[in-house]
């Protein structure tokens, strides 16, 4: 298996500091699965799942506690068994209240899976498949977290003709997906050769970051007796890399028009992780009950890379990784360039948490910011080619219209902007404030609209 | 000499009558007969153009009032003087309608309810709102960032020093409805001005929660509901909500044990009772 170069090179990107060094070269640990565990209803894109069980209830391991509402949603899994201790509001880590089951675990994992192990998928077609796939609650599990089974059903009259392995793992810090590509290489051939079969046979691009190589390497091993047109394409080192727009035109050259799909360009981009999961689910009839980690950060006494159930409470990873070394200053649920700033540690971890970074007080320097200087450096650094200081500006200014004009809406919100702002302009605060005030503008239009007709 | 001078005069002159012949014309056959009134009435409303009657503003409101018989009380800051004129203008009957003021149900700012992080994003309650509430434990209480008093068109809302709670000037508010709109966390509800007693708190958590967020939270003790015997507050889960059907009586201001009622603009109550003077 060779692995080729990407041709083609991103608009803008930016260069942090990697930080991968305390966890990259650390194998994977197993973490013990804690007393209590509370699974989120809303851990991906869509309306939250509604739940299946009551408090007292007796569920199994992988036991269906949660079904999907509405078109995008997705089911959720008990992932530990024993009692159902509440069904309540609880803090999540995207900031937000959302419902969630508390399950005291009974330490037995008695299995009680929703899923049957098939060995024989290749017998099975495309639509079974990914019915599979929506029973077993996959969701992306790179951070967007959008219910893979509606991904792998584009709509009619569309063909998906490359699938993309996303393996870039762009943000800082983070090495969960590293690891896995390095450990579990062949489960990764197994879940591509599945979503290869339900897609109807495009060609294969796992596209890793040229940063690690280890990580390539393993991948070249488990891929040298691949079957069809399967590809290892090293990308080079940047951020936002890993996003999946600037992933395709790297590797393809195709832009996603604005308010587009992927597939309406041809392509699908799948994390690494969600194709193991798919194997698990398909193959191992495991739903989706775990997944990898990394807790690491300055302030982590003993930074690992952690197998750990869905529903684990931040303070319990973080107490398994022997705690905090020091006085606490940040904690982010994530990167440092996209992840969520966390008030406490009481949240659990979902399906798309593949990170916890904990930063010491003086490596969160709190910065006063000044106005725009005009010194271009955000659009050069913008990987959507917008122009983030004069959106800013007129978020500002409260210039709605202006703003929707100049395509706030195709803002990606990776915060290269922020990064390189040598005025500390809060730019991603002010682009997530002017998508979301597009947005409401937009759904009022149409509210009004609608009355007028009725 | 003569006639180079007189051929242009004579034709422009011409033109000229033309022209104006048919303008003559036009005003006669294509005239727009427009009500006088809708300028009157629109000199009479406040030109303040705050929308809060549901029209485009004032221009459109008078438009509506004279052309498509829309009742005559819809503006809020309009002055009882002006709103009789409008009527008597209208061949209506004046019916005023209640002041209403805005009031901001929540009692719980930085001095009384907890911060669990420090928040060093946008100075803006909507930015706030979606990251974890800024640090606040209370997911419902007024974040303090002053949305409602950047939009508010007279600077009827002000941010209370030290406690950072928005605190509306009853006697300044024109009842316009804007800061209604602009808080995220919908805290803001209009009510009528002739009530001073009111529950500021619209913490929905049980009271266990509630207590650790927040030491004037209501905790759905339910002392109230029985003081008055249900009637005029009655409990929406876990908070007892004031219905404003009738003035509440000042004596509940002492059955609230986390004193989450309070009474404000009246002479016996400060009208700003502040955090900061109290604690």
């Amino acid at each position: 298996m060779k692995t080729v170069k990407a041709p083609f090179k991103l608009p803008g990107s930016i260069h942090p500091h990697y930080h991968k060094e305390s966890t990259a070269a650390l194998p994977l640990e197993v973490m013990p699965a804690p007393a209590v565990v509370q699974i989120p209803m809303s851990q991906h894109l869509g309306a939250p799942s509604k739940p299946l069980v009551a408090k007292g209830d007796i569920v199994s391991l992988g036991q269906l506690i949660a079904e999907p509402v509405g078109f995008v949603s997705a089911s959720a899994h008990a992932s530990v068994s024993g009692v159902v201790r509440a069904v309540t509001e609880g803090a999540s880590t995207a900031g937000k209240a959302t419902t969630v089951i508390e399950i005291e675990n009974d330490g037995q994992d008695r299995p009680g899976s929703a899923l049957l192990p098939h060995a024989d998928w290749e017998t099975l077609d495309g639509k079974a498949l990914v019915s599979i796939v929506a029973a077993a609650g996959i969701v992306g599990m790179g951070g967007a977290g959008f219910p893979t089974h509606i991904k792998l059903s584009p709509p009619p009259g569309k063909k998906i003709d490359t699938l993309i392995l996303n393996g870039a793992e762009c943000e800082p810090f983070l090495t969960a997906d590293q690891r896995l590509m390095i450990e579990n290489a062949d489960a990764l051939w197994q879940g591509i050769r599945i979503l290869r079969h339900i897609l109807g046979g495009p060609r294969i691009r796992v596209a890793i970051e040229d940063n690690k190589p280890e990580a390539i390497q393993a991948l070249e091993k488990a891929l040298a007796k691949a079957d069809g047109d399967v590809e290892i394409v090293s990308l080079a080192t940047a951020y936002p890399m890993g996003a999946e727009k600037q992933l395709i035109y790297s590797l393809l050259g195709r832009e996603i028009p604005s308010g587009a799909l992927p597939a309406d360009v041809g392509a699908l981009v799948e994390n690494v992780a969600t194709a193991v999961a798919v194997y698990e689910a398909v193959a191992l009839g495991q739903p989706l009950t775990r997944r990898i980690v990394t807790v690491t950060g300055p302030l982590i006494k003993r930074p690992a890379n952690l197998m750990a159930r869905i529903g684990t409470r931040l303070s319990d990873l973080i107490a398994f990784c022997g705690g905090f070394t020091g006085d606490s200053g940040k904690l982010i649920c994530g990167g440092p360039m996209m992840g969520v700033a966390q008030v406490g540690s009481e949240a659990p971890m979902g399906k798309t948490t593949s990170g916890i970074l904990a930063l010491p007080r003086r490596d969160v320097a709190l910065y006063e910011s000044a106005p725009c200087i005009g010194c271009n450096r955000c659009v050069r650094a913008c990987p959507m080619s917008l122009l983030p200081c004069t959106i800013t500006m007129g978020v500002e200014a409260d210039q709605m219209e202006m703003v929707e004009g100049l395509s706030v809406l195709d803002c990606i919100e990776c915060g290269c902007c922020s990064f390189v702002c040598p005025a500390r302009r809060p730019m991603v605060q002010l682009m997530r404030q002017g998508k979301a005030r597009v947005q409401l503008a937009r759904r009022q239009k149409q509210e009004k609209e609608k009355g007028k007709q009725g | 000499m003569t006639t180079d001078l007189l051929m242009p005069v004579l034709v422009l002159g011409a033109i000229g009558c033309l022209c104006g012949l048919l303008l003559a014309v036009a005003a006669r056959f294509l005239h727009v007969f427009e009500d006088p009134r809708i300028e009157k009435v629109t000199g009479l409303l406040p030109g303040a153009n705050c929308g809060g009657c549901g029209y485009a503003g004032c221009a459109d409101y008078a438009k509506a009032i004279v052309e498509k018989n829309a009742p005559t009380n819809l503006c809020r800051p309009c002055r009882a003087a002006a709103l009789l004129e409008i009527s008597a203008l209208m061949g209506v009957e004046a019916k005023t309608l209640e002041k209403m003021v805005a009031l901001v149900l929540c009692n719980g700012g930085d001095v009384r309810s907890r911060r669990a992080s420090m928040y060093n994003g946008l100075a803006e309650c909507t930015s706030a709102d979606m990251v974890s509430g800024s640090g606040k434990v209370c997911r419902y209480g007024c974040l303090g960032y002053g949305n409602c008093a950047r939009i508010c068109p007279v600077n009827a809302i002000r941010m209370m020093p030290d406690s950072n709670l928005a605190l509306v000037d009853a006697d300044r508010c024109i009842s316009c409805g804007l800061c209604v709109k602009a808080c995220p966390r919908k805290l803001i509800r209009m009510v009528p001005a002739s009530h001073h007693v009111h529950i500021l708190c619209s913490n929905r958590d049980r009271g266990i929660l509630t207590r650790k967020a927040c030491e004037v939270g209501c905790i759905a003790c339910q002392k109230c509901v029985k003081a008055c015997n249900g009637q005029g507050i009655h409990m929406e889960g876990n908070l007892a909500v004031a219905d404003y059907t009738a003035p509440l009586s000042p004596d509940l201001v002492n059955v609230c044990p986390q004193k989450t009622i309070n009474q404000r603009g009246t002479e016996a109550a400060p009208a700003a009772p502040g955090e900061g003077a109290s604690a």
